[in-house]
Protein backbone atom coordinates (compact mmCIF):
# COMPACT_ATOMS: atom_id res chain seq x y z
CA UNK A 1 0.00 0.00 0.00
CA UNK A 2 2.58 2.37 1.13
CA UNK A 3 4.23 1.59 -2.26
CA UNK A 4 1.47 2.15 -4.52
CA UNK A 5 0.68 5.47 -2.41
CA UNK A 6 3.98 6.83 -3.46
CA UNK A 7 3.84 5.69 -6.89
CA UNK A 8 0.66 7.90 -6.84
CA UNK A 9 2.34 10.72 -5.62
CA UNK A 10 5.38 10.42 -7.86
CA UNK A 11 3.52 10.18 -10.72
CA UNK A 12 1.23 13.46 -9.75
CA UNK A 13 4.29 15.41 -9.22
CA UNK A 14 6.19 14.59 -12.52
CA UNK A 15 2.69 15.18 -14.56
CA UNK A 16 2.25 18.71 -12.29
CA UNK A 17 6.00 19.39 -13.05
CA UNK A 18 5.65 18.63 -16.69
CA UNK A 19 1.80 20.60 -16.61
CA UNK A 20 3.68 23.89 -15.70
CA UNK A 21 6.41 23.70 -18.13
CA UNK A 22 3.69 23.15 -20.88
CA UNK A 23 1.62 26.23 -20.08
CA UNK A 24 4.15 28.42 -19.69
CA UNK A 25 6.18 28.34 -23.08
CA UNK A 26 2.68 27.49 -24.98
CA UNK A 27 1.76 31.12 -23.82
CA UNK A 28 4.83 32.53 -24.68
CA UNK A 29 4.65 30.49 -28.14
CA UNK A 30 3.80 33.75 -30.09
CA UNK A 31 6.90 36.08 -29.28
CA UNK A 32 5.69 39.46 -27.72
CA UNK A 33 6.81 42.21 -25.17
CA UNK A 34 3.89 42.30 -22.45
CA UNK A 35 5.93 46.15 -21.54
CA UNK A 36 5.37 47.21 -25.18
CA UNK A 37 2.12 46.06 -25.16
CA UNK A 38 0.97 47.34 -22.12
CA UNK A 39 2.68 50.83 -22.60
CA UNK A 40 1.93 50.99 -26.52
CA UNK A 41 4.12 51.46 -29.25
CA UNK A 42 5.24 55.42 -28.20
CA UNK A 43 6.79 54.65 -25.07
CA UNK A 44 10.04 56.15 -24.72
CA UNK A 45 13.35 53.29 -24.21
CA UNK A 46 13.08 54.65 -20.94
CA UNK A 47 9.91 53.76 -19.64
CA UNK A 48 9.66 50.27 -21.21
CA UNK A 49 13.28 49.32 -19.48
CA UNK A 50 11.64 49.89 -16.52
CA UNK A 51 8.58 48.32 -17.09
CA UNK A 52 10.43 45.51 -18.49
CA UNK A 53 12.55 45.59 -15.09
CA UNK A 54 9.14 45.54 -12.87
CA UNK A 55 7.68 42.65 -14.89
CA UNK A 56 10.73 40.87 -14.86
CA UNK A 57 10.61 40.06 -17.96
CA UNK A 58 14.05 41.32 -18.83
CA UNK A 59 15.01 38.57 -17.61
CA UNK A 60 15.60 34.90 -19.48
CA UNK A 61 12.98 33.08 -20.03
CA UNK A 62 13.97 29.69 -18.25
CA UNK A 63 14.42 32.23 -14.69
CA UNK A 64 10.63 33.62 -15.57
CA UNK A 65 9.69 30.04 -15.85
CA UNK A 66 11.32 29.32 -12.10
CA UNK A 67 10.14 32.31 -10.62
CA UNK A 68 6.29 31.54 -11.41
CA UNK A 69 6.33 27.73 -10.65
CA UNK A 70 7.88 27.70 -8.30
CA UNK A 71 5.65 30.66 -6.66
CA UNK A 72 2.60 28.65 -7.48
CA UNK A 73 2.41 25.88 -4.62
CA UNK A 74 2.70 28.94 -1.76
CA UNK A 75 -0.28 30.61 -4.08
CA UNK A 76 1.81 33.38 -5.06
CA UNK A 77 1.12 33.83 -8.56
CA UNK A 78 2.71 37.19 -9.91
CA UNK A 79 1.17 40.75 -11.10
CA UNK A 80 -0.88 40.68 -13.86
CA UNK A 81 0.51 42.68 -17.41
CA UNK A 82 -2.42 44.19 -18.18
CA UNK A 83 -4.55 45.29 -14.76
CA UNK A 84 -1.23 45.72 -12.59
CA UNK A 85 -2.83 43.92 -9.94
CA UNK A 86 -1.83 40.85 -7.56
CA UNK A 87 -3.63 37.66 -9.21
CA UNK A 88 -3.35 35.88 -6.02
CA UNK A 89 -5.85 37.49 -3.50
CA UNK A 90 -8.16 37.33 -6.77
CA UNK A 91 -7.43 33.35 -7.83
CA UNK A 92 -7.90 32.61 -4.01
CA UNK A 93 -11.38 34.68 -3.78
CA UNK A 94 -12.62 32.97 -7.06
CA UNK A 95 -12.02 29.41 -6.95
CA UNK A 96 -14.23 29.25 -3.70
CA UNK A 97 -17.33 30.63 -6.01
CA UNK A 98 -15.77 27.97 -8.47
CA UNK A 99 -15.54 25.11 -6.28
CA UNK A 100 -18.82 25.77 -4.27
CA UNK A 101 -20.76 25.74 -7.89
CA UNK A 102 -18.66 22.25 -8.44
CA UNK A 103 -18.63 20.63 -5.27
CA UNK A 104 -22.90 21.03 -5.20
CA UNK A 105 -23.03 20.07 -8.58
CA UNK A 106 -21.29 16.68 -8.16
CA UNK A 107 -23.72 16.00 -4.79
CA UNK A 108 -26.58 16.78 -6.29
CA UNK A 109 -25.88 14.48 -9.47
CA UNK A 110 -24.44 11.56 -7.23
CA UNK A 111 -28.11 12.35 -5.51
CA UNK A 112 -30.17 11.82 -8.82
CA UNK A 113 -27.40 9.12 -10.03
CA UNK A 114 -27.28 6.27 -7.34
CA UNK A 115 -30.94 6.13 -6.72
CA UNK A 116 -32.18 6.61 -10.68
CA UNK A 117 -28.72 4.21 -11.79
CA UNK A 118 -29.60 1.68 -9.02
CA UNK A 119 -33.39 1.36 -9.88
CA UNK A 120 -32.89 1.29 -13.76
CA UNK A 121 -30.33 -1.78 -13.28
CA UNK A 122 -32.69 -3.76 -10.81
CA UNK A 123 -36.11 -3.01 -13.28
CA UNK A 124 -34.06 -3.11 -16.56
CA UNK A 125 -36.48 -5.11 -18.21
CA UNK A 126 -39.12 -2.85 -16.80
CA UNK A 127 -40.21 0.10 -19.04
CA UNK A 128 -40.12 2.31 -15.68
CA UNK A 129 -36.31 1.02 -15.93
CA UNK A 130 -35.76 1.62 -19.66
CA UNK A 131 -37.99 4.96 -19.51
CA UNK A 132 -35.16 6.20 -17.16
CA UNK A 133 -32.32 4.91 -19.21
CA UNK A 134 -33.74 6.69 -22.34
CA UNK A 135 -33.95 9.85 -20.53
CA UNK A 136 -30.44 9.62 -18.66
CA UNK A 137 -29.30 9.26 -23.10
CA UNK A 138 -31.46 12.39 -23.66
CA UNK A 139 -29.72 14.13 -21.16
CA UNK A 140 -25.80 13.14 -21.82
CA UNK A 141 -26.63 15.02 -25.20
CA UNK A 142 -27.34 18.34 -23.81
CA UNK A 143 -24.52 20.60 -23.41
CA UNK A 144 -24.84 22.11 -19.65
CA UNK A 145 -25.43 25.52 -21.04
CA UNK A 146 -28.13 24.85 -22.89
CA UNK A 147 -29.53 23.46 -20.25
CA UNK A 148 -28.50 26.30 -18.01
CA UNK A 149 -30.49 28.22 -20.75
CA UNK A 150 -33.71 26.26 -20.79
CA UNK A 151 -33.82 26.20 -17.03
CA UNK A 152 -33.26 30.14 -17.14
CA UNK A 153 -36.33 30.43 -19.77
CA UNK A 154 -38.61 28.24 -17.76
CA UNK A 155 -37.77 29.03 -14.07
CA UNK A 156 -36.58 32.95 -14.12
CA UNK A 157 -38.29 34.14 -17.00
CA UNK A 158 -41.51 31.71 -16.83
CA UNK A 159 -42.49 31.47 -13.75
CA UNK A 160 -40.47 34.12 -12.10
CA UNK A 161 -39.42 31.95 -9.25
CA UNK A 162 -35.97 32.58 -8.99
CA UNK A 163 -33.06 34.82 -10.13
CA UNK A 164 -31.87 34.10 -13.33
CA UNK A 165 -28.63 35.19 -12.70
CA UNK A 166 -25.61 36.67 -10.26
CA UNK A 167 -24.16 35.52 -6.91
CA UNK A 168 -24.49 36.05 -3.88
CA UNK A 169 -21.68 34.59 -1.27
CA UNK A 170 -23.15 32.07 1.73
CA UNK A 171 -21.97 34.16 4.20
CA UNK A 172 -23.37 37.75 3.40
CA UNK A 173 -26.95 36.48 3.11
CA UNK A 174 -27.21 32.55 3.12
CA UNK A 175 -30.97 32.69 1.67
CA UNK A 176 -30.37 35.06 -1.43
CA UNK A 177 -27.15 32.50 -2.13
CA UNK A 178 -29.21 29.46 -2.45
CA UNK A 179 -32.04 31.23 -4.72
CA UNK A 180 -29.01 32.37 -6.79
CA UNK A 181 -27.05 29.36 -6.97
CA UNK A 182 -30.29 26.91 -7.51
CA UNK A 183 -30.47 27.26 -11.01
CA UNK A 184 -26.43 27.08 -12.37
CA UNK A 185 -26.48 23.82 -9.78
CA UNK A 186 -29.24 22.08 -11.12
CA UNK A 187 -27.72 23.19 -14.56
CA UNK A 188 -24.62 21.53 -14.49
CA UNK A 189 -25.77 19.06 -11.77
CA UNK A 190 -28.68 17.29 -14.43
CA UNK A 191 -25.90 16.75 -16.77
CA UNK A 192 -23.67 15.09 -15.23
CA UNK A 193 -26.54 12.92 -13.25
CA UNK A 194 -27.66 11.74 -16.62
CA UNK A 195 -24.07 11.43 -17.38
CA UNK A 196 -23.56 9.21 -14.06
CA UNK A 197 -27.09 7.26 -14.16
CA UNK A 198 -26.00 5.60 -17.10
CA UNK A 199 -22.74 4.43 -15.10
CA UNK A 200 -24.53 3.44 -11.73
CA UNK A 201 -26.37 1.44 -14.00
CA UNK A 202 -24.02 -0.44 -15.95
CA UNK A 203 -21.85 -1.06 -12.37
CA UNK A 204 -24.99 -2.15 -10.48
CA UNK A 205 -26.09 -4.52 -14.07
CA UNK A 206 -22.76 -5.92 -13.87
CA UNK A 207 -22.07 -6.55 -9.95
CA UNK A 208 -25.86 -8.16 -10.52
CA UNK A 209 -24.53 -10.94 -11.99
CA UNK A 210 -21.83 -11.97 -9.85
CA UNK A 211 -21.81 -15.54 -8.07
CA UNK A 212 -21.48 -13.84 -4.85
CA UNK A 213 -24.87 -11.84 -4.97
CA UNK A 214 -26.21 -15.11 -6.81
CA UNK A 215 -25.50 -16.71 -3.01
CA UNK A 216 -26.49 -14.09 -1.03
CA UNK A 217 -29.70 -14.13 -2.73
CA UNK A 218 -30.07 -18.42 -1.82
CA UNK A 219 -28.81 -17.41 2.35
CA UNK A 220 -32.16 -15.80 1.95
CA UNK A 221 -31.75 -11.88 1.55
CA UNK A 222 -34.28 -10.04 -1.06
CA UNK A 223 -33.01 -8.59 -4.15
CA UNK A 224 -32.50 -5.05 -2.81
CA UNK A 225 -31.01 -6.25 0.73
CA UNK A 226 -28.40 -8.43 -1.25
CA UNK A 227 -27.14 -5.56 -3.67
CA UNK A 228 -27.49 -3.50 -0.36
CA UNK A 229 -24.99 -5.49 1.96
CA UNK A 230 -23.08 -6.81 -1.09
CA UNK A 231 -23.20 -5.40 -4.11
CA UNK A 232 -22.92 -1.63 -3.25
CA UNK A 233 -19.62 -1.66 -2.43
CA UNK A 234 -18.38 -3.56 -5.38
CA UNK A 235 -20.45 -1.22 -7.44
CA UNK A 236 -18.83 2.08 -6.47
CA UNK A 237 -15.45 0.82 -7.78
CA UNK A 238 -16.11 1.81 -11.33
CA UNK A 239 -18.27 4.69 -10.34
CA UNK A 240 -16.02 6.17 -8.36
CA UNK A 241 -13.73 6.19 -11.40
CA UNK A 242 -15.95 8.04 -13.44
CA UNK A 243 -16.91 10.17 -10.87
CA UNK A 244 -13.42 11.71 -10.84
CA UNK A 245 -12.92 11.91 -14.59
CA UNK A 246 -16.70 13.96 -14.72
CA UNK A 247 -15.12 15.93 -11.24
CA UNK A 248 -12.86 17.35 -13.51
CA UNK A 249 -15.44 17.33 -16.44
CA UNK A 250 -17.64 19.49 -14.33
CA UNK A 251 -14.83 22.22 -13.30
CA UNK A 252 -14.26 22.99 -16.80
CA UNK A 253 -18.14 22.62 -17.65
CA UNK A 254 -18.57 25.25 -14.95
CA UNK A 255 -16.48 27.99 -17.05
CA UNK A 256 -19.13 27.58 -19.30
CA UNK A 257 -22.11 28.39 -16.71
CA UNK A 258 -20.23 31.18 -14.76
CA UNK A 259 -20.74 32.67 -18.26
CA UNK A 260 -24.27 31.61 -18.55
CA UNK A 261 -24.98 32.84 -15.14
CA UNK A 262 -23.26 36.03 -14.44
CA UNK A 263 -21.38 34.04 -11.64
CA UNK A 264 -17.67 35.39 -10.35
CA UNK A 265 -15.75 31.93 -10.71
CA UNK A 266 -12.40 31.19 -11.89
CA UNK A 267 -13.82 30.39 -15.22
CA UNK A 268 -15.48 34.21 -15.99
CA UNK A 269 -11.92 35.59 -14.29
CA UNK A 270 -10.64 33.38 -17.41
CA UNK A 271 -12.34 33.97 -20.09
CA UNK A 272 -11.96 37.71 -18.68
CA UNK A 273 -8.21 37.87 -19.07
CA UNK A 274 -8.25 35.81 -22.83
CA UNK A 275 -10.87 39.24 -23.89
CA UNK A 276 -7.87 41.46 -22.15
CA UNK A 277 -5.47 39.44 -23.55
CA UNK A 278 -3.99 38.92 -19.70
CA UNK A 279 -1.05 36.13 -20.24
CA UNK A 280 0.01 35.75 -16.98
CA UNK A 281 -3.77 35.48 -15.47
CA UNK A 282 -4.60 33.39 -17.97
CA UNK A 283 -1.52 30.76 -17.54
CA UNK A 284 -1.96 31.12 -13.17
CA UNK A 285 -5.99 30.69 -13.74
CA UNK A 286 -5.27 27.10 -16.02
CA UNK A 287 -2.62 25.99 -14.19
CA UNK A 288 -4.96 26.24 -10.93
CA UNK A 289 -7.90 24.32 -12.97
CA UNK A 290 -4.99 21.62 -14.38
CA UNK A 291 -3.50 21.06 -10.72
CA UNK A 292 -7.24 20.69 -8.87
CA UNK A 293 -8.04 17.76 -12.00
CA UNK A 294 -4.71 16.33 -10.46
CA UNK A 295 -5.10 16.59 -7.47
CA UNK A 296 -8.64 14.98 -7.76
CA UNK A 297 -6.85 12.41 -9.35
CA UNK A 298 -4.36 11.53 -6.72
CA UNK A 299 -7.19 11.74 -4.07
CA UNK A 300 -9.22 8.92 -5.95
CA UNK A 301 -6.19 6.73 -6.62
CA UNK A 302 -5.60 6.93 -2.71
CA UNK A 303 -9.78 6.02 -2.17
CA UNK A 304 -9.41 2.86 -4.26
CA UNK A 305 -6.75 1.42 -2.03
CA UNK A 306 -9.28 1.75 0.53
CA UNK A 307 -12.00 1.16 -1.04
CA UNK A 308 -10.89 -2.17 -2.42
CA UNK A 309 -8.55 -5.15 -0.43
CA UNK A 310 -7.27 -6.04 -3.33
CA UNK A 311 -5.45 -3.30 -4.30
CA UNK A 312 -4.43 -2.69 -0.94
CA UNK A 313 -2.58 -5.62 -0.72
CA UNK A 314 -0.96 -5.19 -3.85
CA UNK A 315 -2.32 -7.75 -5.66
CA UNK B 1 -30.75 -22.22 -23.96
CA UNK B 2 -33.53 -21.06 -25.65
CA UNK B 3 -34.02 -18.15 -22.87
CA UNK B 4 -31.21 -16.92 -23.64
CA UNK B 5 -31.11 -16.96 -27.28
CA UNK B 6 -34.50 -15.13 -27.36
CA UNK B 7 -32.82 -12.47 -24.91
CA UNK B 8 -30.12 -12.31 -27.44
CA UNK B 9 -32.12 -11.79 -30.28
CA UNK B 10 -34.54 -9.13 -28.08
CA UNK B 11 -30.99 -7.18 -27.44
CA UNK B 12 -29.47 -7.06 -31.27
CA UNK B 13 -32.80 -5.92 -32.21
CA UNK B 14 -32.44 -3.21 -29.84
CA UNK B 15 -29.38 -2.23 -30.70
CA UNK B 16 -30.27 -1.70 -34.19
CA UNK B 17 -32.89 0.53 -33.45
CA UNK B 18 -29.77 2.73 -31.77
CA UNK B 19 -27.48 2.26 -34.37
CA UNK B 20 -30.89 3.04 -37.11
CA UNK B 21 -31.84 6.68 -34.36
CA UNK B 22 -28.22 7.59 -34.17
CA UNK B 23 -27.55 7.17 -37.90
CA UNK B 24 -30.65 8.93 -38.78
CA UNK B 25 -29.98 11.77 -36.19
CA UNK B 26 -26.49 12.16 -37.95
CA UNK B 27 -27.99 11.88 -41.53
CA UNK B 28 -30.49 14.91 -40.76
CA UNK B 29 -27.31 16.92 -39.94
CA UNK B 30 -25.26 15.88 -42.48
CA UNK B 31 -28.02 16.55 -45.24
CA UNK B 32 -28.34 20.24 -43.56
CA UNK B 33 -24.73 20.86 -44.11
CA UNK B 34 -24.77 19.49 -48.01
CA UNK B 35 -27.46 21.65 -48.67
CA UNK B 36 -26.60 24.65 -46.87
CA UNK B 37 -23.56 24.51 -49.91
CA UNK B 38 -26.45 24.70 -52.47
CA UNK B 39 -29.72 26.58 -50.88
CA UNK B 40 -30.57 28.48 -47.89
CA UNK B 41 -33.76 30.29 -47.74
CA UNK B 42 -31.92 34.04 -47.18
CA UNK B 43 -28.49 34.67 -46.51
CA UNK B 44 -27.35 33.64 -42.95
CA UNK B 45 -25.39 36.94 -42.33
CA UNK B 46 -27.24 38.93 -44.41
CA UNK B 47 -29.49 41.35 -42.04
CA UNK B 48 -32.95 43.03 -42.67
CA UNK B 49 -33.37 45.40 -40.27
CA UNK B 50 -36.83 45.55 -40.65
CA UNK B 51 -37.72 41.64 -40.36
CA UNK B 52 -35.68 41.68 -36.91
CA UNK B 53 -37.08 39.31 -34.32
CA UNK B 54 -39.89 37.63 -36.02
CA UNK B 55 -41.99 33.94 -34.72
CA UNK B 56 -42.19 31.08 -36.86
CA UNK B 57 -43.84 31.99 -40.24
CA UNK B 58 -44.50 30.69 -43.62
CA UNK B 59 -41.45 32.90 -44.77
CA UNK B 60 -39.29 32.58 -41.79
CA UNK B 61 -39.57 29.00 -40.66
CA UNK B 62 -37.61 29.53 -37.24
CA UNK B 63 -38.11 33.26 -37.18
CA UNK B 64 -35.65 35.76 -37.45
CA UNK B 65 -33.16 37.36 -34.21
CA UNK B 66 -31.98 40.69 -33.69
CA UNK B 67 -30.58 41.70 -37.20
CA UNK B 68 -33.54 40.02 -39.13
CA UNK B 69 -31.15 37.07 -40.38
CA UNK B 70 -33.52 34.17 -41.11
CA UNK B 71 -32.53 31.39 -38.03
CA UNK B 72 -33.44 28.78 -39.78
CA UNK B 73 -30.30 29.61 -43.03
CA UNK B 74 -28.19 30.07 -39.74
CA UNK B 75 -29.21 26.18 -38.32
CA UNK B 76 -28.48 25.07 -42.36
CA UNK B 77 -25.13 26.89 -42.16
CA UNK B 78 -24.41 26.64 -38.82
CA UNK B 79 -24.36 22.52 -39.32
CA UNK B 80 -21.51 22.64 -41.71
CA UNK B 81 -19.05 24.48 -39.37
CA UNK B 82 -20.08 21.55 -36.86
CA UNK B 83 -19.15 19.08 -39.28
CA UNK B 84 -15.74 20.71 -40.77
CA UNK B 85 -14.80 21.39 -36.69
CA UNK B 86 -15.76 17.97 -35.73
CA UNK B 87 -14.32 16.49 -39.17
CA UNK B 88 -10.69 18.54 -38.50
CA UNK B 89 -10.44 17.76 -34.92
CA UNK B 90 -11.58 13.57 -34.84
CA UNK B 91 -8.89 13.51 -38.50
CA UNK B 92 -6.10 14.87 -35.54
CA UNK B 93 -6.87 12.75 -33.01
CA UNK B 94 -7.25 9.78 -35.49
CA UNK B 95 -3.88 10.15 -36.97
CA UNK B 96 -2.05 11.15 -33.79
CA UNK B 97 -3.64 8.68 -31.19
CA UNK B 98 -4.22 5.78 -33.07
CA UNK B 99 -0.62 5.38 -34.08
CA UNK B 100 0.84 6.36 -30.80
CA UNK B 101 -1.53 3.54 -29.23
CA UNK B 102 -0.48 0.93 -31.20
CA UNK B 103 2.78 1.29 -30.61
CA UNK B 104 2.47 1.63 -27.35
CA UNK B 105 0.82 -1.57 -27.01
CA UNK B 106 3.41 -3.37 -29.02
CA UNK B 107 6.45 -2.20 -28.42
CA UNK B 108 5.34 -1.91 -24.20
CA UNK B 109 8.31 -1.31 -22.23
CA UNK B 110 9.45 2.51 -21.62
CA UNK B 111 7.87 3.45 -25.25
CA UNK B 112 4.04 2.57 -23.55
CA UNK B 113 5.16 4.14 -20.53
CA UNK B 114 5.66 7.41 -22.13
CA UNK B 115 3.07 7.17 -25.03
CA UNK B 116 0.29 6.67 -21.50
CA UNK B 117 1.96 9.25 -19.56
CA UNK B 118 1.83 11.42 -22.13
CA UNK B 119 -1.93 10.68 -23.04
CA UNK B 120 -2.29 11.23 -18.82
CA UNK B 121 -0.79 14.70 -18.84
CA UNK B 122 -3.11 15.05 -21.66
CA UNK B 123 -6.22 14.25 -20.05
CA UNK B 124 -5.67 16.73 -17.37
CA UNK B 125 -5.85 19.87 -20.19
CA UNK B 126 -9.71 19.03 -21.44
CA UNK B 127 -10.27 20.36 -25.38
CA UNK B 128 -12.01 23.10 -23.31
CA UNK B 129 -9.18 24.71 -21.76
CA UNK B 130 -6.62 24.34 -24.36
CA UNK B 131 -9.02 25.83 -26.67
CA UNK B 132 -9.29 28.32 -23.89
CA UNK B 133 -5.11 28.82 -24.10
CA UNK B 134 -4.86 29.00 -28.06
CA UNK B 135 -7.82 31.32 -27.96
CA UNK B 136 -5.43 33.59 -25.72
CA UNK B 137 -2.38 32.92 -27.60
CA UNK B 138 -3.48 33.10 -31.31
CA UNK B 139 -6.70 34.23 -31.19
CA UNK B 140 -10.55 32.91 -31.64
CA UNK B 141 -10.33 31.64 -35.11
CA UNK B 142 -12.20 28.28 -36.79
CA UNK B 143 -9.11 26.78 -36.94
CA UNK B 144 -7.81 27.11 -33.43
CA UNK B 145 -11.29 25.84 -32.11
CA UNK B 146 -10.41 22.49 -34.50
CA UNK B 147 -6.66 21.99 -33.58
CA UNK B 148 -7.78 22.61 -29.64
CA UNK B 149 -10.14 20.07 -29.84
CA UNK B 150 -8.36 17.60 -31.73
CA UNK B 151 -5.16 18.12 -29.58
CA UNK B 152 -7.52 17.52 -26.48
CA UNK B 153 -9.16 14.18 -28.01
CA UNK B 154 -6.03 12.09 -28.46
CA UNK B 155 -5.75 10.61 -25.45
CA UNK B 156 -9.08 9.04 -25.91
CA UNK B 157 -7.91 7.26 -29.28
CA UNK B 158 -4.26 6.45 -27.72
CA UNK B 159 -6.13 4.97 -24.89
CA UNK B 160 -8.38 2.94 -27.05
CA UNK B 161 -6.16 1.67 -29.56
CA UNK B 162 -3.58 0.38 -26.91
CA UNK B 163 -6.09 -1.75 -25.30
CA UNK B 164 -7.05 -3.06 -28.24
CA UNK B 165 -3.55 -3.68 -29.36
CA UNK B 166 -2.82 -5.60 -26.09
CA UNK B 167 -5.70 -7.74 -26.85
CA UNK B 168 -4.63 -8.74 -30.70
CA UNK B 169 -0.97 -8.92 -29.42
CA UNK B 170 -2.00 -12.24 -27.08
CA UNK B 171 -3.53 -13.99 -29.71
CA UNK B 172 -1.76 -17.12 -31.20
CA UNK B 173 -1.95 -15.71 -34.39
CA UNK B 174 0.45 -13.34 -33.39
CA UNK B 175 2.95 -15.22 -31.80
CA UNK B 176 3.02 -17.42 -35.40
CA UNK B 177 3.31 -14.12 -37.20
CA UNK B 178 6.32 -13.37 -34.94
CA UNK B 179 7.65 -16.77 -35.32
CA UNK B 180 7.41 -16.34 -38.85
CA UNK B 181 9.51 -13.00 -38.23
CA UNK B 182 7.60 -11.05 -39.67
CA UNK B 183 8.34 -7.22 -39.35
CA UNK B 184 6.59 -5.26 -36.64
CA UNK B 185 5.02 -2.55 -39.28
CA UNK B 186 3.66 -6.07 -40.93
CA UNK B 187 2.16 -7.23 -38.25
CA UNK B 188 0.58 -3.97 -37.43
CA UNK B 189 -0.74 -3.20 -40.69
CA UNK B 190 -2.35 -6.96 -41.55
CA UNK B 191 -2.97 -8.08 -37.96
CA UNK B 192 -3.33 -5.21 -35.61
CA UNK B 193 -5.11 -2.44 -37.49
CA UNK B 194 -7.66 -4.78 -39.12
CA UNK B 195 -8.53 -6.04 -35.74
CA UNK B 196 -8.85 -2.60 -34.11
CA UNK B 197 -10.46 -0.69 -36.82
CA UNK B 198 -13.68 -1.37 -35.33
CA UNK B 199 -13.02 -0.09 -31.98
CA UNK B 200 -11.36 3.10 -33.38
CA UNK B 201 -14.33 3.77 -35.43
CA UNK B 202 -17.01 3.72 -32.51
CA UNK B 203 -13.93 6.01 -30.86
CA UNK B 204 -15.00 8.40 -34.32
CA UNK B 205 -18.18 8.85 -33.34
CA UNK B 206 -17.82 9.24 -29.29
CA UNK B 207 -15.32 11.56 -30.08
CA UNK B 208 -17.30 13.54 -32.75
CA UNK B 209 -20.24 14.14 -30.49
CA UNK B 210 -17.45 15.40 -27.59
CA UNK B 211 -16.44 17.59 -30.56
CA UNK B 212 -19.35 19.20 -31.25
CA UNK B 213 -20.36 19.72 -27.74
CA UNK B 214 -17.38 21.72 -27.65
CA UNK B 215 -17.21 23.28 -30.64
CA UNK B 216 -20.73 24.67 -29.43
CA UNK B 217 -19.25 25.41 -26.10
CA UNK B 218 -16.48 27.49 -27.69
CA UNK B 219 -18.54 29.30 -29.92
CA UNK B 220 -20.93 29.94 -26.91
CA UNK B 221 -17.89 31.51 -24.88
CA UNK B 222 -16.55 33.67 -28.24
CA UNK B 223 -13.46 31.73 -28.83
CA UNK B 224 -14.86 29.30 -31.79
CA UNK B 225 -15.88 30.61 -34.96
CA UNK B 226 -16.09 34.42 -35.02
CA UNK B 227 -19.01 36.64 -36.56
CA UNK B 228 -20.66 36.72 -38.75
CA UNK B 229 -20.26 33.22 -39.99
CA UNK B 230 -23.24 31.45 -38.15
CA UNK B 231 -22.55 28.92 -35.27
CA UNK B 232 -25.29 27.07 -32.96
CA UNK B 233 -23.12 27.99 -30.34
CA UNK B 234 -22.91 32.03 -30.61
CA UNK B 235 -26.52 31.62 -32.01
CA UNK B 236 -27.29 30.84 -28.33
CA UNK B 237 -25.13 33.00 -26.93
CA UNK B 238 -26.99 35.77 -28.63
CA UNK B 239 -30.13 34.35 -27.71
CA UNK B 240 -29.09 35.34 -24.20
CA UNK B 241 -30.27 38.60 -24.34
CA UNK B 242 -33.68 37.49 -25.43
CA UNK B 243 -34.83 35.04 -23.35
CA UNK B 244 -37.90 37.02 -21.90
CA UNK B 245 -39.05 37.63 -25.07
CA UNK B 246 -38.36 35.29 -27.53
CA UNK B 247 -37.08 32.21 -26.03
CA UNK B 248 -37.71 30.57 -29.20
CA UNK B 249 -34.34 31.65 -30.58
CA UNK B 250 -32.07 29.91 -28.24
CA UNK B 251 -34.35 26.37 -28.77
CA UNK B 252 -33.52 26.26 -32.67
CA UNK B 253 -30.03 26.23 -32.40
CA UNK B 254 -30.24 24.38 -29.04
CA UNK B 255 -31.97 21.88 -30.54
CA UNK B 256 -29.37 21.27 -33.40
CA UNK B 257 -26.85 21.03 -31.03
CA UNK B 258 -28.66 18.06 -28.72
CA UNK B 259 -29.75 16.38 -32.05
CA UNK B 260 -26.13 16.44 -33.57
CA UNK B 261 -24.36 15.51 -29.89
CA UNK B 262 -27.79 12.70 -29.31
CA UNK B 263 -26.82 11.38 -33.56
CA UNK B 264 -23.31 10.58 -32.72
CA UNK B 265 -23.35 9.51 -29.69
CA UNK B 266 -26.21 6.65 -30.57
CA UNK B 267 -24.18 6.06 -33.73
CA UNK B 268 -21.24 5.39 -31.17
CA UNK B 269 -23.35 3.24 -29.29
CA UNK B 270 -24.84 1.25 -31.75
CA UNK B 271 -21.76 0.49 -33.77
CA UNK B 272 -19.53 -0.69 -30.77
CA UNK B 273 -22.58 -3.14 -30.08
CA UNK B 274 -22.27 -4.32 -33.52
CA UNK B 275 -18.27 -4.55 -33.25
CA UNK B 276 -18.17 -5.74 -29.89
CA UNK B 277 -21.27 -7.72 -28.91
CA UNK B 278 -19.53 -9.37 -25.73
CA UNK B 279 -20.60 -5.36 -24.37
CA UNK B 280 -23.69 -5.98 -25.02
CA UNK B 281 -24.40 -2.13 -25.07
CA UNK B 282 -24.22 -2.00 -21.20
CA UNK B 283 -22.27 1.62 -21.03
Amino acid sequence: MGIRLLTNLVRFAVTYVIATVAVFFFMRAIPGDPAQIALGVNASPELLAKTRAEFGTDRPLIVQYFDWALGLPAGNFGTSYVTRQDISPLIIDRVQVSLILVVLAMLVALLIAVPFGTYAAVKHRNPSGIIISGVSQLGVAIPNFLAGILLVVVFAVGLGWLPANGWTPPGEDFGDFLARVFLPVLALASVQGAILTRYVRSAVMEVMSEDYLRTARSKGLGKLESLVKHGLRNASIPVLTVTSVQLAALIIGAVVIERVFVIPGLGSMLLDAVGNRDLLTVQSVVMVLVAITLIINLVVDVLYTILDPRIRKGA
Amino acid sequence: MAAEQVLVEKTRRKLSLTLIVGGSLVAVVVLAALVSFFWTPYNPVQAFPADRLQGSSAAHLMGTDRYGRDVFSGVLYGARITLLVGLVAVGIALVIGTPLGILAGMRGGITEEVTMRGADILLAFPALLVAIMFGAVFGASTLTAMLAIGIGSIPGFARVARSGTLQVMSTEYIMAAKASSQSGWRIARRHVMPNIVGMVVVQCSVSFAIAVLAEAALSFLGLGTPPPVPSWGRMLQESQQFLGTFPMLAVWPGAAIAVAVLGFTLLGDGLRDRFDPKLNGER
